[in-house]
């Protein structure tokens, strides 16, 4: 066990080097001296070279790199070109956003995808399964965006029980906050729980023909019994990998549904970000997805060897 | 009083009839077994008596233990039998048990699904039960996890399981086939003593007529969904009534008749071979510890000789194999076919390994199910320099073909048409294409049934009066290698222990390990010698 998070730890390490370098040397070799963008098209040289020493810019490229990385560790991300504002300041306040937006997602998307996908695998073929089938191929195929909008024109529109879009921020108290979050995770988890329902259906039905299935029931378990003692734990690995990539993907793809919403979530500050040529804040937000990914995919990484006893005796 | 009474018992799967009137008996501490062909329906009849048929199964008849007629009880009573009653043990140890759970809680799992007793009572009689199996608590504590354990030792908690509440019936479906040999000795012995012990009634399913010869009572003999004979072992093998029954026999103790080999010429060179794989570290900052699988072997294989290789599952046979046929590097020593080396400077040999072909054990899965007959048997054209094209190839196949007792027509249809046997076949047809040197068979007839292994060894001995063909046998069946090769090599632990002249050593075993391996074999009964004591 020590041996593999040992393993773990130190490829989750080197990804993180490998991920910094990549970020840095693609946002250097980005054409435009940012110094001469912020002040404009008609400033003076010295003015421009006055600023270009104030953010550093001026420095050589590798002693940049050691400055970005010491201060994304010390939590100081730099100043926005743009905004004039410490990065982190508002990262922090789109993280406040977006990460519980995306747990929010997450857990509905768990929540359906986990009872729909063992309905269906032990209903197989029959109408159960069939319509579950039908409905998950219905969430694949529509888009978020469409699910978004219906959601406000009964929830918010019709019904009035919840706001059609804002944010009114923590400050405003716990539930209102969630209140405003749960028609973007809904609309957000809607297509990922039908992609998840699908890959636990199908990882069920391969461990079902498993022969220590049958082995369970010349022991007297029931069809049931042996679905859920036996199947539903051997079927987590390839799920487990699927929610993975789709938490990464929550964390900072729900930008359509940040506008649809307006919500001040992560993908809309990059998008801004980009449009305005802010680089210091585009490669500190990118590495901090680009981490969280990293990081999500190191706890996944931790919970196959929970499930799994082989991957903690195997190097 | 029968303990199991099977009477005229019929079963269709999806409306095709599988079982015709099986009527069967089984007494309290009686071991029968069932034996026949692949298809011939003994699992399902075994599946039938423990009720985990598939869904579209319809049966009818009478299946009664101890007087209940296990087929009029609904679902949730059958469960209350599975298990208790009636314990079951599968084929394949390495898939049987759950990989995620200990084999304690896997053992336990039987005696709480049953009995409303505690946990800890649980895995204290658990632990009791996989003792009695021969898994002592020191080296196998209940909290060890299935992929920590060898398949011998695998089938032993299976068995374990299944007979944790000493159930009044066994059934053990083809139990150990997937066994080496001298673990499948142990664990049949382990089965006979636990059916002596507790008076268990012992269904065991095989297609081995040797294994049967060994341990049964009474045997049943399968063919087509319907049991042709019956009888004590005895009395059934020193009078065979059924001519299926006979062709069985026959099969299983087949003979070929080599051509004599031509004098020897050196062809297939090992000199002092040596593949050795780096294992994981057992610590963090430790060196990575070093396993010979092939140890310092060398042998010579002429021109037109049968050579066998022998030994169990891990000993190196297959490792062997790939560096011969210049697949993988080795790390010492030389190999080399009419004095060119298999592997030249940083890659294989093309000129040597055109020369070389193969023949793999499973008929099922070492095709491209995509591909025309035509196409795969074609495919080692791509090692010549200059492949015929056109008619020319087109008659080269159909010639493969025929020479395997095929029809050269069938270079048109797909793998999927063609039954295991015929498959094996085209395998061979696919080795003999390029006329190499060399061929090497690996388990080449394991997967087969008896009758149609039977033909398929034929059909080598008959290719070799054709023209001289020089080849390896690879396999784990010793009587299989002792009848179709000239010489035999017996490999243990990466080194080869013995080799000699094929009768030699099966006559007249050296090496304690050869010994070992000839003891454990299952053996046919000697009819001649039976109709003459009685």
């Amino acid at each position: 066990m020590i041996r593999y998070m040992i393993g773990r730890v130190t490829s989750l390490c080197l990804s993180l080097v490998v991920a910094s370098l990549v970020i840095f040397t693609v946002v250097e070799i980005v054409p435009g001296d940012p110094a001469a963008y912020m002040l404009g098209v008609n400033a003076r040289p010295d003015t421009i070279a006055a600023l270009r020493t104030e953010l550093g810019l001026d420095l050589p490229t590798v002693q940049r790199y050691f400055a970005w990385i010491s201060g994304l560790v010390q939590g100081d991300f730099g100043i926005s070109y743009t905004y004039r504002t410490p990065v982190a300041q508002m990262v922090a306040d789109r993280i406040a956003v977006s990460l519980p937006l995306a747990l929010l997602a997450l857990a509905i998307t768990v929540a359906i995808a986990f009872p729909a996908g063992i309905y269906a695998a032990s209903h197989r073929g029959r109408a159960g399964d069939l319509g579950v089938m039908g409905a998950t191929q219905l969430g694949i195929a529509v888009p978020n965006f469409w699910f978004a909008m219906i959601l406000v024109l009964i929830f918010a529109i019709k019904l009035r029980w919840v706001s059609a879009g804002g944010f009114p921020g923590w400050n405003a108290g716990v539930l209102k906050g969630l209140t405003a979050l749960i028609l973007p995770a809904i609309a957000l988890a809607l297509p990922q729980a039908a992609i998840l329902t699908r890959v636990m259906r199908s990882s069920l039905l391969d461990m079902l023909n498993e022969d220590f299935i049958r082995t369970a029931r010349a022991k007297g378990l029931s069809k049931r019994q042996a679905l859920w003692r036996h199947a539903v734990r051997n079927a987590l690995i390839p799920v487990l990998t699927i929610i993975g990539l789709q938490f990464s993907f929550l964390l900072a793809g729900g930008i359509v549904i940040e506008q649809v919403f307006f919500l001040p979530g992560m993908g809309r500050l990059i998008f801004q970000a980009i449009s305005s040529r802010d680089l210091i804040v585009v490669e500190s937000v990118v590495m901090l997805l680009v981490a969280s990914v990293i990081g999500v995919n190191f706890a996944v990484d931790l919970a196959y060897a929970a499930v799994d006893p082989r991957l903690r005796t195997r190097s | 009083m029968s303990l199991l009474r099977i009477s005229n018992l019929f079963l269709s799967i999806a409306q095709i009839p599988i079982l015709h009137e099986i009527s069967l008996d089984i007494a309290p501490g009686e071991i029968v077994a069932i034996t026949g062909e692949s298809g011939s329906g003994k699992s399902m009849t075994a599946l039938a008596t423990i009720g985990l048929l598939p869904e579209s199964a319809v049966v009818d008849g009478q299946i009664e233990l101890e007087g209940t007629n296990l087929l009029k009880l609904t679902e949730p009573e059958m469960c209350t039998v599975r298990g208790a009653r009636i314990g079951m043990v599968f084929q394949e140890p390495m898939t049987a048990l759950n990989p995620v759970q200990t084999i304690g809680a896997q053992v336990a799992e039987t005696i709480l699904q049953h009995e409303s007793i505690s946990r800890s009572e649980a895995f204290t009689r658990a632990r009791a039960v996989l003792n009695r199996v021969g898994l002592p608590e020191d080296r196998f504590p209940l909290t060890r996890y299935p992929h920590e354990l060898s398949g011998g030792q695998r089938q032993r908690v299976v068995i374990a399981m299944a007979i944790a509440l000493r159930p009044r019936l066994l059934i053990a479906d083809e139990p150990t086939t997937a066994l080496d040999v001298t673990t499948q000795a142990r664990i049949l012995d382990l089965l006979k003593d636990l059916a002596r012990d507790f008076g268990m009634g012992l269904m065991i399913i095989t297609h081995d007529l040797a294994v049967v010869a060994g341990m049964a009572d009474r045997i049943a003999v399968m063919q087509n969904g319907r049991i042709v004979e019956t009888g004590p072992t005895e009395q059934l093998f020193s009078n065979m009534k059924h001519p299926y029954t006979r062709a069985l026999f026959e099969a299983s103790a087949h003979k070929v008749d080599l051509p004599p080999a031509p004098p020897p010429e050196p062809l297939l060179a090992v000199r002092n071979v040596v593949r050795r794989y780096r294992q994981p570290r057992s610590r963090l900052f430790g060196t990575r510890p070093e396993i010979n699988a092939v140890d310092d072997v060398s042998f010579t294989l002429h021109h037109g000789e049968r050579l066998g290789l022998v030994g169990e599952s891990g000993c190196g046979k297959s490792t062997l194999t790939r560096a011969i046929l210049g697949l993988e590097p080795v790390q010492g020593g030389s190999i080399t076919v009419d004095g060119a080396p298999v592997w030249a400077g940083l890659r294989p040999n093309m000129e040597v390994r055109r020369k070389m072909q193969v023949v793999f054990q499973d008929p099922y899965s070492s095709f491209n199910p995509r591909h025309r007959v035509e196409r795969l048997v074609a495919e080692p054209f791509f090692l010549l320099p200059d492949p015929p094209r056109g008619e020319a190839r087109e008659a080269r196949v159909a010639e493969a073909l025929v020479a395997v007792g095929l029809k050269a027509s069938d270079a048109n249809r797909y793998i999927h048409e063609f039954s295991g046997g015929q498959r094996q076949r085209i395998a061979i047809a696919r080795a003999l294409i390029n006329d190499p040197t060399l061929i090497v068979f690996d388990e080449a007839v394991s997967a087969l049934d008896v009758s149609v292994r039977a033909q398929c060894l034929d059909l080598i001995a008959d290719l070799c009066r054709l023209r001289p063909l020089s080849y390896l046998f690879i396999s784990h069946d010793l009587s299989v290698v002792r009848s179709i090769t000239d010489r035999v090599m017996v490999m243990q632990a990466g080194a080869i222990v013995e080799q000699g002249p094929t009768e030699q050593v099966f006559a007249n075993p050296k090496h304690p390990y050869t010994q070992t391996l000839l003891a454990a074999a299952p053996k046919l009964p000697d009819i001649k010698k039976m109709n003459h004591a009685s």
